[in-house]
């Protein structure tokens, strides 16, 4: 795993007002950055902002885009919105547990894939929806799981928008 | 983003918008309007902008076409679609290899392309016109409209259809209170879900004690199945603002927050981009237009909680504390942000607000019920011909939306019921049909107007498996702070699903009926509040499919996967081995061209043999 030096995380802190009411869009830059919130994070954020820790944890633990636990390399998305419900979501998702050996939340051993779920991304029309690290799948079938799951292993800088119909 | 010249007077205002009118009526070119909000962008929108850029760059057209990327036209089904002005020929599922015949036959030589034309799914014909399609044609577009007409990311484009001549008119000819007395005339209401008076509600923070005020743009758009604030946002940033804008005024507000869902990435950038411009053109920030009015609007986004959609939650967590309701009263209005009064709106309320101002309280108020006026924006999902976001004027019935503009079921399949509200919402069945929308029907019959999710179910749909699917997102996102609702959306959700399971036994459903009941009386906000009406919805209307779980462990929609099985109907299986291909746990044998075979001890119930089958030869029972 990356060290991550207190500097790093401080030069972050930093492009926000040093104040209490900070404390979201900082946990969100830093999650963005390191994909997880590292400890070290949390207890440089404490100090600085004057915050108890566990409540920073507390935090961090109710909001859903928050992971204590580092995320692998490629986040694989599946929506559970009811129109992506009724159209089948939930066997997709069944699909990708038993493509990838991990359960919604997990993260495969090789670190290459997070599998996770989302509520609604509000594409409704194109469900099934699955997004693998910010590109949206639309349509997807039980069949097509296998494939989109090929592209992001074999050819990892594939930055194409992709349409899976 | 060029930088634009700051305007620093109400006149100066007057021109500059008139300026950007006279620009847009004499655009001569036609101009082809892609949508590409984030439906379009995932169906492709992105790469046949490209195209039809490369069309237009190698065949040196640029003073013959002009190219307009916008936000969503609400056509989802028919995405990524163009709409060709100024007579809006409207294509649907246009791909990249369709930009050459588009820029050669259609801008140049004026003919139409038939195959990219919508066809009706009923009577099979063409429209050639974005107002010939049926979707369309029962729809009054007043607060997405616009989205189809402009770049979301230039203002002088928002101006150019007469954009912030209502800040205007509230600026140079209005006081506060005749502000909030035209909204109040309005009848506007709340359009995040509960419905109350938006007019009442500025008076009660604009009264409130406080030297610091604050207004609220709530767009953290949580309901699963409703998608309008994001499209409202993304296509039309500055509608929003504007709405905000004047609000602010009229509540004596000089901060404002806009709360946005993280997981609306477009959104996002569009609205901090309209704020950007906004700020650059004086029409936020100090002394806004010379008026001494003054006004800084802030980004919070939300990192991921249902509840925060509800206003004491919402309010906690742009604090930076752990989002959970609180108490009321005090009401926000009263006691808000930091302490202060505050006022909260949902996105679309925002985005009526300008339209009011433009055209009148009396001219608003004569669409739609006595106690619902205006329009609603629905988004029209799940098992329906023309998904789609659609706004139509409140008092139109379930019927018209779903057949009219929705086109029906697909696949020739029966109605079962329509969800409405979200989470908070309810299933309401073919008998409720001819029900009129707005805030009293839909709540006497058991579901709420909600902020407008609409989600069509048709007799594939097991409504036992639809109210643990509710059930399961609310346990999920309750926020623990209350017994009835921590406990209660737990234990409702272990008894359906033991149902659903074929676990169900005598008694279940009468103590559902009673713990749902519990959890609505005891629970502090909204979220367990209405958690119960998924299951008692669905209690009133489907309670025998519940009694066929129970007592005959069975799914009449085929859906709970304990209580079906997957089989191959001999006379019309071919043999052609596509099932047994795709089939995860090998439970499917047989040879080319013969009747294939279903072991039900391997059978996982994955669904993918039912997909792949061509044949409609795998039976669900």
């Amino acid at each position: 795993m990356q060290q991550i030096e207190v500097s790093e995380i401080m030069s972050l802190i930093k492009t926000h007002p040093i104040e209490k009411k900070s404390l979201i869009p900082i946990l969100q830059d830093i999650q963005t950055k390191y994909n997880y919130l590292p400890g070290i994070a949390l207890t440089t954020l404490s100090k600085t902002l004057d915050i108890p820790l566990i409540d920073i944890i507390g935090v961090a633990t109710f909001y859903r885009s928050f992971s204590l636990q580092p995320r692998g390399e490629h986040l694989v998305t599946v929506c559970m919105g009811t129109a992506c419900h009724v159209r089948g979501g939930p066997k997709i998702l069944e699909e990708f547990e038993r493509k990838l050996h991990i359960e919604a939340g997990e993260t495969t051993k090789d670190g290459q894939f997070s599998l996770e779920t989302v509520a609604c991304l509000g594409c409704c029309a194109i469900g099934p929806v699955v997004v693998v690290d910010g590109h949206y799948h639309a349509q997807t079938t039980i069949r097509n799981v296998v494939s989109i799951l090929k592209k992001y292993k074999k050819n990892e800088k594939n930055d194409e928008n992709t349409q899976e119909n | 983003m060029k930088t634009l010249k700051k305007i620093n007077s109400i006149d100066e205002l007057n021109k500059t918008v008139e300026a950007e009118i006279q620009r847009r009526r004499s655009e001569k070119r036609p101009i082809l309007t892609v949508s590409a909000g984030t439906c379009g962008q995932a169906r492709g929108s992105l790469k046949v902008i490209e195209a039809l850029e490369n069309v237009v760059e190698e065949k040196n057209l640029k003073d013959k076409v002009k190219i307009n990327v916008t936000g969503c036209h609400g056509f989802c089904e028919a995405e990524p679609n163009i709409i060709i002005h100024p007579h809006n020929v409207f294509y649907q599922h246009v791909q990249n290899k369709d930009a050459e015949e588009i820029i050669s036959d259609t801008i140049l030589n004026s003919q139409i392309i038939e195959r990219l034309l919508y066809s009706d799914h009923a009577t099979g014909e063409t429209a050639q016109k974005e107002e010939d399609i049926s979707f369309y044609k029962k729809q009054m577009r007043l607060v997405l409209g616009d989205n189809s007409l402009i770049d979301p990311t230039e203002i002088a484009d928002y101006l150019s259809i007469g954009g912030y001549r209502s800040l205007s008119k509230v600026l140079s000819t209005m006081t506060p209170e005749a502000v909030i007395d035209t909204i109040k005339q309005s009848g506007l209401r709340g359009r995040g879900g509960a419905g109350f008076p938006s007019g009442n509600k500025w008076a009660l923070t604009r009264g409130a004690k406080g030297e610091k005020k604050y207004i609220i743009c709530n767009a953290d758009e949580g309901d699963p199945g409703a998608y309008m604030d994001r499209s409202l946002m993304e296509g039309n940033p500055h509608r929003v603002l504007e709405g905000m804008i004047i609000g602010a005024y009229a509540i004596g507000a000089s901060q404002g927050y806009i709360y946005i869902r993280d997981e609306y990435p477009l959104a996002l950038k569009h609205i901090t981009l309209a704020i950007q411009q906004a700020e650059q053109l004086g029409l936020l920030g100090e002394n806004i237009l010379g008026t001494g009015f003054n006004l800084k609007i802030h980004i919070s986004k939300g990192a991921g909680a249902f509840v925060c959609g509800e206003e004491t939650a919402l309010i906690a967590s742009i604090e930076g504390k752990v989002g959970t309701p609180r108490q009321r009263p005090p009401f926000p209005a009263v006691r808000g942000l930091w302490k202060s009064p505050t006022n909260i709106n949902n996105v679309e309320t925002w985005g009526n607000v300008p339209i009011i101002i433009d055209k009148g309280a009396e001219w608003f108020s004569q669409i739609g019920t006595n106690g619902s006026k205006g329009t609603k924006i629905f988004s029209l999902v799940g098992k329906i011909n023309n998904t789609g976001l659609v706004e139509v004027p409140m008092g139109i019935t379930l019927r018209e939306v779903i057949y009219d503009v929705g086109g029906g079921i697909p696949g020739g399949k029966g109605f079962k019921a329509v969800q409405t509200g979200g989470p908070s919402g309810g299933c309401l069945p073919k008998e409720k049909l001819n029900l009129p929308i707005d805030y009293e029907s839909l709540t006497e019959a058991g579901s709420i107007m909600g902020s407008g999710g609409m989600i069509v179910m048709d007799e594939n749909t097991c409504m036992v498996d639809v109210a643990k699917y509710f059930l399961n997102f609310l346990r999920d996102e309750s926020c623990g702070i209350c017994l009835s609702c921590r406990e209660g959306t737990q234990r409702m959700w272990e008894i359906v699903k033991n149902i659903s399971e074929g676990n169900g036994k005598a008694g279940d459903i009468e103590l559902l009926d009673t713990l749902a009941k519990a959890v609505k009386d005891a629970s502090l906000c909204g979220l367990g509040q209405t958690a119960a009406n998924p299951v008692l919805s669905t209690l009133r209307y489907f309670r025998d499919e519940y009694e066929v779980h129970v007592r005959d462990k069975r799914c009449p929609a085929g859906v709970c996967k304990e209580l079906i099985q997957y089989s191959v109907l001999e006379d019309k299986c071919t043999g052609c081995l596509a099932c047994l291909k795709v089939c995860p746990s090998e439970a499917i044998t047989g040879e080319l061209k013969e009747v294939h075979i279903i072991d039900p001890s391997k059978c996982i119930k994955c669904g993918a043999c039912f997909e792949a089958c061509n044949f409609d030869a795998i039976q669900i029972e």
